[in-house]
């Protein structure tokens, strides 16, 4: 490599990397500053007074209970899922690795409508749901309910494409010596996938807080019950009280932010478990 | 390799118990009731909600909580329909309420005749916001519709005031040509002046507000004066044009709902108790005029007169608005096809 090339080459990567900046900048950096100048721009003492109301409250509640239930459900069912596909062979086994990665590229308000005409008034279930008192559009279940659909493909997606790298022979090792289901799944499985596991429930609890779009339909908006964070800072802003909203935006951030952390964290025990088995 | 305890198990058990606890706590043991409204009320309802709790708690003793859900009128119909639990519904206007018997008989037909002043306690109408020093000199309808004047109104299809809007301009047009067909010709050009039809009345009052398009808000008047309180002095002004739409928002108790519920009583007190002075004097100060003469004439300083035609008088009723208006294929969808070609 002569140093002409290497200078040209030099000035090419300063440049690429000037324009990253900039891009970032302009789509990331400048709007993430506006949420935190404007949601602190009444002080402190705003910013805690719009979390000490019970309806904020209660919104930041049901957003912590929606995404703790989703992702327990989501972890229990991703795990079966995985272990299914990645196990067994069966026929349809390709199309249900399709239809697991389809509330990727459904949109929320399909999600919405599905579960509206499922449990509304409309439905078949619904003389049923109403004879047991079970409301579950426009109420908490519903609320849940699009959630897990919305965050899904996360637990099952990350299990999948490791448990197939890593094939069977632990198993079927532990299996000849004598192991039951339960002791080859908790004492060889497990271990193998827990970090890809973590990284899922991650994903989906990113994804699950921040959910909007079917939620909205969902949730009939009704303030203190089907509320929640996201809906909340919707209904804020067009209350005119944009500062409210963004004082909201910051917890999710915040939120957003950990989660982030506790990803990258994930992803590197996963590779080095990676490198650990290679060798 | 060290052995793995199941520990996860239990916690997983743990919380599955404890999420039905949850579940139940948030349905508390009190009355609760379901107000499921349109988006301009959301202030004067906080208000009196609180009012009416401490109201019926004098009363029967019964602690009662009031939740409350606001959106585009039409929408919140829709929501009604698809099976939410409103108790009461206090919407933008009567074809709203009609609407909930869509599938499925909801509500009593008769229950506008179950309060007084056709179930609206409160009445408003349509008026003009315009920006600072009214640069384009907008006084009435008529000059809405001179070159390079932006309106915003949201669109009829979702939103309540959307409707009134396009009533009190065709009722407008109406009065001062004198023909249907002239009326027709100063609605469609009245549209090709909106460059955006929002969902409802609230998007379309901060596409004017906070994103700052458009010359003239189209909107209710209790929206304006919000929007006015909400803004800086004098960045804003309220046009009250000469003639414009008597527009009562109407209320009513959901017989399907309350009688499952067991809350007739609670909810029909609801509802009667905004007729009171208490409830009268509250719309009033949330700048919806009150149906009770003697507040009114209490508040008359606070609201602009001019002449509002009642629906009744230029058009058949809401059925017959909807049917000849709104409904697909029909003027609306006809204007707006028109503009677009």
């Amino acid at each position: 490599m002569t140093p002409v090339i290497y200078k040209q080459s030099n000035l090419k990567r300063s440049v690429l990397l000037m324009m990253t900046w900039i891009v970032f900048g302009v789509i990331f950096l400048a709007p993430l500053s506006v949420i935190l100048i404007e949601g602190l721009s009444k002080g402190l003492g705003f910013f805690w007074h719009t979390f000490a109301n019970p309806v904020a409250l209660s919104a930041l509640k049901l957003t912590l209970f929606a995404t703790l239930l989703s992702v327990i459900l989501n972890v229990i069912f991703g795990v079966m899922a995985a272990w299914c596909i990645t196990k067994y062979d069966f026929v349809g086994k390709n199309l249900l690795t399709t239809l697991i990665d389809l509330p990727f590229s459904i949109s929320p308000i399909i999600v919405g409508l599905i579960y509206t005409l499922l449990y509304g008034s409309q439905s078949i279930l619904y003389p049923f749901l109403m004879e047991y008192n079970l409301q579950v559009i426009y109420a908490v279940p519903g609320i849940v309910l699009a959630t897990i659909f919305v965050t899904f493909p996360f637990v099952a997606r990350s299990l999948i494409s490791l448990m197939q790298e890593q094939g069977n022979t632990e198993e079927e090792a532990a299996r000849l010596l004598g192991a039951n289901g339960w002791q080859i799944f908790w004492h060889v499985t497990f271990p193998n996938i827990r970090w890809a596991l973590l990284h899922g429930v991650v994903m989906c609890t990113a994804r699950a807080m921040g959910e909007f779009g079917a939620v909205s339909i969902i949730s009939g908006h009704i303030e203190g019950l089907t509320n929640t964070l996201p809906l909340q800072i919707e209904i804020l802003y067009n209350e005119y009280n944009a500062t409210a909203a963004f004082s909201i935006s910051i917890i999710l951030l915040i939120m957003a932010m950990i989660i982030l952390f506790i990803r990258q964290w994930c992803e590197r025990r996963i590779t080095n478990a990676h490198s650990e088995a290679g060798q | 390799m060290k052995p793995y305890q199941p520990k996860i198990w239990k916690i997983l058990a743990a919380i599955l118990l404890i999420t039905p606890l949850y579940l139940q706590t948030s349905i508390a043991k009190t009355v609760t009731l379901l107000n499921v409204s349109y988006d301009p009320t959301r202030a004067f309802y906080h208000a009196y909600n609180q009012a009416f709790a401490q109201y019926w708690k004098e009363k029967t003793g019964d602690h009662v909580v009031v939740y409350e859900s606001h959106g585009p009128s039409g929408k919140q119909a829709r929501s009604v329909i698809d099976g939410m639990q409103g108790d009461v519904v206090t919407l933008a206007l009567s074809g709203d309420i009609d609407a909930l018997n869509k599938y499925k008989q909801l509500i009593d037909p008769k229950w506008q005749s179950k309060l007084p002043y056709h179930s609206s306690p409160y009445y408003s109408t349509i008026v003009f916001l315009v920006r600072k020093g009214n640069p384009k000199n907008i006084h009435d309808w008529g000059d809405l519709i001179k070159p390079g004047v932006q309106i915003l109104t949201p669109n009829p299809k979702t939103s309540g005031v959307a409707r009134w809007n396009f009533l009190a301009a065709w009722a407008y047009a109406l009065e001062k040509y004198g023909s249907e067909a002239k009326a027709y010709d100063f609605v469609k050009q009245l549209y090709q002046h909106a460059p955006i039809l929002d969902t409802g009345a609230r998007s379309s009052s901060l596409s004017f507000i906070q994103r700052g398009l458009g010359d003239v808000l189209i909107s209710w008047e209790n929206e304006a004066y919000m929007a006015l309180n909400e803004s800086k002095p004098g960045e804003f002004e309220l046009i009250t044009p000469s003639v414009s739409i008597l527009a009562e928002p109407p209320v009513a108790v959901v017989d399907s709902v309350v009688d499952r519920k067991g809350t007739r009583v609670v909810a029909e007190g609801y509802l009667n108790y905004l007729y009171s002075d208490v409830g009268q004097t509250l719309a009033a100060q949330y700048y919806y005029r009150p149906s009770n003469p003697k507040i009114a004439e209490e508040y008359k300083d606070k609201f602009h007169t001019l002449k509002l035609i009642p629906i009744d008088k230029v058009f058949k009723g809401w059925k017959e608005i909807n049917n000849k208006f709104f409904k697909d294929n029909k003027i609306f969808d006809r204007i707006m096809s028109e503009i677009n070609r």
